[in-house]
């Protein structure tokens, strides 16, 4: 069972509602899929290992071999190699590491050396067991980190995941293939505006979902209107506290100084279930 | 011309709401909303769309024949968006054309497709180029570019291309910095806060571009306003500023407006002193 937890705008309190979930559940695991900023390691006491390094190719030109014909250039989808008179020169930052380029190049001038463009890492925190990706400093790339974070999922458990903001490519990566969507969002102009594209992706995905409301009562009522008219059922609100921003800013997650939250995570759980049960 | 990009790391920090007060400041400004997946600059400048431009960013796989599923297309692709089936995954196929080289019966085809739409509009601030990523697509680094250069194509020698991030440090953030006259990093001070400006501070110094860094709501967390300014201290990257925590912001943002236009407080006085020191670390170079 797998819970994406995600949000067209960033901020909206994505991190607040993965962890404060597996923390109310318990036995559960946490996935950290924002491989830009994991944040979800600052609420939990971890002591972190690293399990794995993610790594993507980056072609190698022999220059000897090279007669610089240019079909590596035609071919990259990416504009990753730019072929001059002169030379041939392959820019890393915009390399996908598709391996093309290699296989197509006539004179057998290019090969390939792996780069290190990430890292997992696992800890413990009480039952929870504690995954995350660590996008490296400089590199563009986060799927493939985030898709080896996934793939740390057991079938047989409740698993949470955190997803990274927006609905690009890394959020598509992170919701794809999970049973459920939870989207968080606050009631301002661009939290709705964000909400839409939102709901947009997961129904492409085809990915069951309901909103949480965070920040309640910070703005006004159109993210309300909007969920009641579309049917998509609000799960939750979490109101606009100090007290819980207080909490988050130093990092601590609210449940555990405010526990009548626990139960209503709980809570959260069990509707979950419910609509997924609705929906089969 | 200049350019400056506004980032956080973290979402949620303030950029937009930040940068549309920034518009409400500037003089000879054109806007480029470059959070293309989340683009929520508009509804603060509402841009007046004079031209709308489809953009064509990628390719995705598509097997239209029958094959006789010998396996090689799996084989070479490395997005995991070939199935058993030698079925291709849309969603995963990042249009490399790998597979479409090595199949030996020509069975694939690289169809390219639309990614987004761009737009170029007016204000009443000046120029706005805005874009929208379809949803679920990749190639949003090439759009951000494709938005950037478009605003620079409007620019003349003293104008300044004002520019919103997106979160994060992946793709989209490093096509918004890559040669531009300076970043602000929108940083909270908030424990996440701290560590997602860390990181993009590092992108930043990684690329080469000169960072400076404006504290929002620095009143929510005194303590850790003082682990962020000592931070930038010791890392000699400039604090412009320090924003209270205002819920003008939120109003601004209902009625449509700048916060400069919504309201002379505080915070408005803060963000014309921020706007100051910016337009001074972009004359002086970063």
């Amino acid at each position: 069972m797998k819970i994406a937890v995600a949000s067209g705008k960033g901020g909206t309190g994505k991190t607040t509602v993965a962890v404060n979930l597996a923390l109310s559940l318990g036995n559960v695991q946490l996935l950290d899929c924002d491989v830009e900023e994991p944040d979800c390691q600052h609420f939990l006491d971890l002591n972190l290992e690293d399990v794995e390094v993610v790594k993507s190719f980056l072609p190698v030109i022999d220059a000897e071999k090279c007669n610089l014909c240019g079909r590596c250039a035609e071919l990259c989808h990416w504009n990753a190699i730019v072929v001059t008179p002169q030379k041939a020169t392959v820019f890393p930052e915009l390399c996908h590491g598709c391996g093309l380029c290699a296989r197509a190049c006539p004179q057998g001038a290019i090969s390939e050396k792996g780069k290190v463009i990430g890292k997992i890492q696992r800890g413990k925190s009480g039952e929870v067991e504690f995954y995350q990706g660590v996008l490296t400093v400089g590199e563009p790339l986060s799927p493939p980190v985030i898709r080896a974070v996934k793939k740390k999922a057991k079938e047989d458990r409740i698993t949470i995941i955190d997803a990274p903001p927006g609905n690009a490519c890394p959020a598509v990566a992170t919701v794809e293939e999970t049973d459920f969507c939870i989207l968080v969002t606050e009631p301002t102009p661009f939290g709705l505006h964000d909400l839409k594209f939102s709901i947009r992706m997961v129904n492409e995905l085809g990915v069951p979902h309901a909103v949480i409301v965070n920040r309640a009562g910070i703005g006004d009522n159109r993210v309300e209107d909007y969920c009641e008219r579309e049917g998509i059922p609000i799960l939750m609100s979490i109101p606009n506290d100090r007290k819980i921003a207080h909490l988050y800013s130093q990092g601590i997650p609210f449940v555990k100084k405010m526990p009548e939250w626990k139960d209503k995570f709980v809570m959260l759980y069990d509707k979950i279930i419910r609509i997924m049960e609705e929906v089969a | 011309m200049k350019q400056l990009t506004v980032i956080s790391g973290k979402g949620g920090t303030g950029k937009t709401t930040i940068t549309a007060a920034f518009a409400s400041l500037a003089k000879n400004a054109i806007f480029a909303d470059c959070d293309c997946d989340a683009p929520d600059l508009q509804l603060i400048l509402k841009p007046e769309v004079l031209e709308k431009e489809e953009y064509i960013g990628s390719a995705t796989a598509i097997r239209e024949v029958d094959c006789s599923k010998c396996g090689k297309c799996r084989e070479v692709c490395r997005f995991d968006a070939i199935d058993e089936e030698m079925r291709i995954i849309e969603t995963k196929c990042e249009g490399c054309g790998a597979c479409a080289f090595v199949c030996p019966e020509g069975a694939i085809e690289m169809k390219k497709r639309v990614t987004g739409t761009v737009y170029r509009s007016r204000t009443r601030f000046g120029p706005m180029i805005h874009a929208e990523l379809r949803i679920g697509e990749e190639a949003s680094g090439k759009l951000v570019s494709h938005v950037r250069k478009k605003a620079q194509e409007l620019a003349n020698d003293g104008d300044l291309i004002i520019i919103d991030g997106s979160p994060g440090i992946g793709c989209p953030v490093i096509a918004s910095i890559t040669g531009v006259d300076a970043v602000l990093v929108v940083a909270e001070p908030t424990v996440t806060g701290l560590y997602d400006m860390e990181r993009v501070l590092k992108v930043a110094e990684h690329f080469g571009i000169p960072a400076s860094v404006c504290i929002n709501k620095h009143d929510i967390n005194e303590e850790k306003t003082k682990e962020i300014e000592t931070f930038c201290r010791t890392r000699g990257v400039p604090v412009l500023g320090k924003l209270p925590y205002d819920d003008v912001a939120t109003k601004a943002m209902i009625n449509g407006q700048t916060v400069i236009e919504y309201s002379n407080s505080e915070l408005s006085r803060e963000l014309k002193k921020v706007w100051e020191k910016v337009e001074l670390f972009l004359r002086a170079g970063g």
